[in-house]
């Protein structure tokens, strides 16, 4: 690996690295076995505190709470979605009463803390008489937050479309419409899938938010298991195995969101010099309607 | 509207001070130790440059209220120091946002050109000398405007203390509601607070982002 900051490294600075590197492992493996230790000398490893995790019953009510989460973030992930397409053609558009309430709209939602939003239309929009639930309080939620941040996405991505393809596809007598419908967001979504998918996986781990208004989700599952008096309040038992659910799920995410980026860079550099033949077969699709 | 802002004066005041407290210190914590694991992360040493991609990916996958859920419930079970939940969620905050900060730290030193070095190693400058007057002036063009964000999302993410029962802005609805008055009104308070919080650092970005992006 070459770096900005040093040079390859001589016969000394590889022995000093090889001291600190060392020196490293010996203080990380100190680190982990006075966690250890301490998990060890307040009962965590004994077996009765992971003994929950044998039981059918609580098996399948921790499955209940992974659809629970999975649920609020496949809903929230589509209407987040949805929302980022209508609100970013909404900035993008000509006319400025469009324009100015959508920037307003957007603006507004990403400003405003996500706990403040979700605690707002749990809390507060009853009495204004709009009962949402717990469910949907976190999915409207989630919604307004990631749909307005995909909003600011897709736009940045049409705008990221080089110009000549707006025009050209005007001079071939396209419509408005058709011109962001089937020439501009088309390459935009190409081009931010990435970001998209980066900020599902935000979407994803802001779910467990609604722990916090009592959606019965997975964290909502570790608070409850952890406090089961039978097998010694396994709070922190439960901790790990729910933290290790989100991770590998938000890792999942991240992988696929970083395979789209290194795909999307490896096409760039196998694109042909010529635009113009690049872009008419870009899909294997037809070019002219025949 | 305005008499409840005015009647709950004080506990907007708390309120909004615990929400900039908390800012303040996880946002100097998160700095310190985020320069401190992208350090680890571009070493010449392959143990800190796993260690700190480790904690990276640990933790950019993690929800923050997982980390709070672990500091709040998990932490008083291993009779570690007692330390009162204010420093707790503190340390949540650090935890969660500095593997943010690192990777924006990374890729900020990653946009130098590697000719920039070797050009000022030719030209006999030390490594001292690189760093500090060569690679960091350049490295902070492209780090300062993503770091603000990164702040801006940990400004709005001292809310989730709110959850876990620190009193900071957040938590200033349920006693409101204890109090008899009106939780639409506090609420909508409470985003306006937030907003004149969040505006200015949008607006720094902003102009961060336009003055320096046409330096390179």
């Amino acid at each position: 690996m070459t770096s900005v900051l040093y040079d390859l490294p001589g016969p000394r600075a590889r022995v000093r690295n090889r001291a600190l590197g060392v020196l490293a492992t010996i203080g990380i493996i100190a680190l982990a076995g006075f966690i250890a230790y301490r998990f060890w000398a307040t009962g965590q490893f004994e077996s009765r505190k992971w003994e929950w995790l044998l039981y059918k019953d609580l098996q399948l009510q921790l499955v209940d709470a992974l659809g629970a989460t999975i649920r609020a973030f496949v809903v929230g992930a589509l209407l987040a979605l949805a929302f980022g397409f209508l609100f970013a053609v909404a900035r993008l558009s000509e006319h400025a009463w469009l324009r100015a309430p959508a920037y307003a709209v957007v603006e507004f939602f990403r400003a405003i803390p996500l706990v403040v939003m979700i605690f707002f239309l749990f809390y507060a929009a009853p009495q204004a008489g709009l009962q949402l639930g717990v469910f949907w309080s976190l999915v409207v939620g989630l919604t307004l937050y990631n749909g307005s941040v995909l909003a600011e996405v897709i736009r940045a991505g049409v705008q990221s479309v080089p110009r000549g393809q707006r025009e050209a596809a005007f001079a071939l007598g396209l419509r408005k419409n058709q011109v962001m419908r089937s020439v501009l967001l088309p390459q935009a979504v190409r081009a931010m899938l990435p970001a998209i998918v980066s900020q599902l996986v935000v979407l994803l781990k802001d779910t467990a938010l609604g722990f916090l208004i009592t959606y019965q989700e997975l964290l909502f599952e570790a608070r409850y298991l952890g406090s089961l008096a039978e097998f010694g309040r396994p709070i922190i038992p439960t901790a790990l195995v729910i933290g290790a659910i989100y991770i590998s799920l938000c890792v999942v995410l991240s992988l696929f969101a970083s395979y789209l980026e290194g795909r999307k860079r490896r096409q760039r550099l196998s694109e042909p010099t010529l635009p113009v033949l690049d872009t008419t077969n870009r899909d294997g699709a037809a070019a002219i309607p025949s | 509207m305005i008499e409840l802002l005015v009647d709950n004066r004080d506990l907007f005041l708390t309120g909004f001070r615990n929400t900039i407290l908390l800012f303040l210190l996880a946002g100097i914590g998160a700095l310190v130790v985020g320069t401190l694991l992208a350090a680890m992360r571009v070493s010449p040493v392959p143990v800190l440059r796993l260690l700190g991609g480790g904690y990276v990916n640990i933790f950019r996958n993690t929800p923050l209220t997982l980390v709070f859920f672990f500091f709040a419930f998990a932490y008083p079970r291993l009779d570690l120091l007692d330390v009162s939940f204010f420093t707790r969620a503190v340390l949540a905050l650090i935890v969660y946002t500095a593997a943010f900060v690192c990777e924006v730290v990374r890729s900020g030193i990653n946009t130098v050109d590697v000719g920039q070095a070797e050009a000022s190693r030719a030209l006999g400058l030390t490594f001292t000398q690189t760093l500090t007057t060569i690679v960091v002036p350049q490295a902070i063009r492209s780090v300062v405007p993503p770091l603000t964000s990164v702040l801006n999302a940990l400004l709005k993410n001292t809310t989730v203390a709110a959850g876990f029962a620190v009193a900071e802005a957040g938590q200033i609805t349920p006693t409101l509601s204890e109090r008899g008055a009106s939780v639409l009104i506090g609420m909508v308070w409470i985003a306006i607070g937030f907003l004149i919080l969040v505006i200015p650092l949008t607006a720094t970005q902003r102009t961060l982002e336009k003055r320096w992006s046409v330096a390179r």
